[in-house]
């Protein structure tokens, strides 16, 4: 059964009205449980379970340092592009806002990057708006190529492409990808998605398994919260997780739980998610799906991501900028406004404070004909 | 005591080894290797870098005292490990090697058969290979026959502190295989390791449980501790325990009458 397929059933099967009638004994009977079935997971995303958090929390932090240990692992995004052939009603890089487009030329790219690796980091996420004809895989390639002198593990975040698209990515350095699906809900993706490929909802809810069926190492997905209701979207999310590593054990999947930011543009958000909530949500997944990476970005304030620490959390960003050629002084508009603009110094101090270690790389690369095209910091051959 | 083990061509006086990894802190395993007196330390390569001064794990390890061991963590089939493998070696991690495959991210459990063709292709290389297997013995007599310098089964699934649950597939391979069996993974207290060194294991590798400990270095001594009484137990020769109770009115007394 496709993903899509399971889906579709689960909506039929699990009615908004289902969650509301969760009791107490429920929640405490899950919790109580070693492994969960997807109903425990549901059960764990009630109000019902709001009661019962302190509970998550002392079983997830548990659960997380046994499968990941005292270790949270740093990353920070670089902007390529903001290009987008998409009218995605909520973001500001959409094709219709009036916005200051940039690309960076591969070198810029590569003094970027230089730039971030100068910092400790080794782990590079690179990201562009969804427009192929801006910059389409042969761009990214030449990026990547510059780019993995540099960091040990480069992911992308771009849009969709075909499985052996994303074989083609491997063969030039990258090793993990991310791509968020914003919404679950089919009839409020089509709503949000007036225009442009991201349209096509199915392609989209796709796109993480082709990238395991290219052979990626990571695969990270997400709904972006505030979009659809919760908890709805967040049950959708850890089902298609968990539908993930069951069918290709070897990936390494994580989740990320992003939720809407103020931007440029006028939308409003319907259904905001409350730090509460967000809690919540983190937690049921832990509960549910033990060695999954969860991902907590620099969308949210410095505050709160230093209290996820220790539920569940195994990835932060640190560094980071959201505008391309952020860290080079150019001028282009942001994709959306940063909660935390700590420096990876800054987060790393953090980290220890609170008895976790920073992780700067955990990953080394394979490629080449011994395998290390990574020359370290300095880029040195 | 004099009672050293032997792996590739070295004398070792402890029989604990240790994993590196979940740390709060790296700068805590100079002090944990101390404490639980380790003289075979593994790291994973995807977690070093070369090129850090504070973030790089091998500044924390003292090799005049430790063998490296680095670990194939992240390698999903033998192609895999062997390159990573001969990274570690070109980068001056030396020789000795821990075969890690896996490829199956839920249960972390290792590919026997990917780890025997990895295992062979580096033991020929000149590598000290310690593979980590799931106990069988067909696969641990291949492990034998493709150069392995010792045999390292899984206790129970790693990072999940639950004991000895396969204890009597690897009373099976001490019993018949020749190289030493290091029980590896799944070990969450002192006494767990104490059970698998009584029942004749060649030494243990801990990590998560000592990492994430309220107290590393206190629990790294308390493994330490466990592993020397559960050997000197093994050579002391525990008496063997009975399933049967012995009748006061033996059934076979007459014999004797």
């Amino acid at each position: 059964m496709s993903f899509y397929e399971q889906l579709t059933r689960c909506r039929e099967q699990y009615s908004p009205d289902w969650v509301r009638k969760v009791r107490r004994q429920d929640v405490e009977k899950v919790l109580a449980r070693d492994r969960l079935s997807e109903r425990d997971f549901l059960i764990l995303l009630s109000e019902a379970a709001e009661e019962y958090l302190e509970e998550m929390a002392v079983k997830a932090r548990a659960l997380t340092w046994r499968h990941f240990g005292r270790a949270i692992l740093l990353y920070t995004p670089l902007y390529l592009a903001n290009y987008c052939e998409n009218r995605c009603l909520y973001c500001s890089f959409q094709a219709a806002n009036k916005i200051r487009r940039r690309k960076l030329t591969p070198e810029e790219a590569e003094a970027e990057g230089r730039q971030i690796a100068a910092t400790g980091l080794r782990h590079l996420l690179l990201l562009t708006g969804e427009s192929r004809r801006h910059t389409p895989v042969s761009y990214l390639r030449e990026c990547v190529a510059l780019l993995s002198k540099y960091f040990a593990s480069i992911g992308i975040e771009v849009y969709p492409l075909t499985r052996e698209e994303y074989s083609l990515l491997i063969e030039s350095g990258v090793d993990s990808m991310t791509v968020y699906q914003e919404v679950y809900d089919p009839d409020i993706y089509r709503e949000l998605h007036p225009k442009g490929p991201k349209r096509d909802y199915r392609f989209r809810l796709e796109t993480p398994e082709r990238a395991c069926q290219a052979g990626m190492w990571s695969v990270n997905i997400g709904p972006l919260l505030g979009l659809g209701p919760w908890p709805e979207e967040v049950f959708w999310a850890g089902l298609h997780a968990a539908y993930l590593q069951e069918r290709y054990p070897d990936v390494e999947i994580s989740i990320s739980l992003p939720r809407l930011q103020p931007f440029i543009g006028n939308f409003v958000c319907r259904y905001p998610v409350s730090d509460l909530r967000l809690v919540q949500a983190l937690l049921a997944l832990r509960l549910y799906q033990p060695r999954l990476g969860i991902t907590i970005s620099t969308r949210e304030r410095a505050e709160l991501r230093d209290n996820l620490v220790g539920l569940g959390v195994t990835k932060m960003s640190a560094g980071s900028s959201t505008r391309v050629g952020g860290r080079l002084q150019q001028d282009s508009d942001e994709q959306f406004a940063l909660a935390d603009h700590r420096s990876v110094e800054e987060i790393r101090q953090m980290l220890y404070r609170k008895g976790y270690q920073p992780v700067f790389k955990d990953w080394h690369p394979l490629r080449g004909k011994e395998g290390s095209g990574w020359k370290g910091a300095q880029g040195r051959s | 005591m004099n009672d050293p083990l032997v792996i590739g061509g070295r004398t070792l006086e402890s029989r604990l080894f240790l994993g590196t990894g979940k740390f709060p802190a790296n700068a805590m395993i100079p002090e944990v290797i101390r404490r639980s007196g380790a003289q075979v330390v593994t790291v994973a390569l995807r977690r070093v870098d070369f090129e850090a001064q504070e973030e790089n794990i091998l500044n924390y390890i003292d090799r005049k005292n430790c063998i490296l061991m680095p670990n194939t963590s992240g390698a999903r089939n033998a192609a895999e490990a062997v390159k990573i493998a001969r990274i570690a070696r070109a980068a001056g991690c030396g020789n000795w090697v821990k075969i890690e495959v896996i490829n199956d991210n839920r249960y972390l459990l290792p590919d026997n058969y990917e780890t025997i063709k990895a295992t062979e292709i580096l033991a020929g290389e000149g590598f000290v290979v310690l593979p980590y297997m799931s106990p069988d013995l067909a696969a641990a007599r291949a492990l034998v026959e493709a150069g392995a310098a010792a045999v390292m089964p899984l206790g129970s699934p790693i990072g999940s502190n639950r004991g000895l649950k396969m204890k009597e597939m690897i009373r099976i391979l001490i019993e018949e295989i020749e190289l030493p069996v290091i029980v590896d993974a799944g070990l969450g207290r002192p006494s767990h390791a104490a059970e698998a060194m009584e029942m004749g294991a060649a030494a243990v590798l801990v990590n998560t449980a000592i990492a994430t400990a309220e107290d590393p270095p206190g629990m790294a001594e308390a493994f330490s501790l466990a592993v020397r009484a559960g050997r000197l137990s093994y050579l002391a020769g525990s008496p063997e325990v009975s399933r049967y109770a012995r009748a006061s009115s033996p059934l076979t007394g007459f014999l004797r009458d």
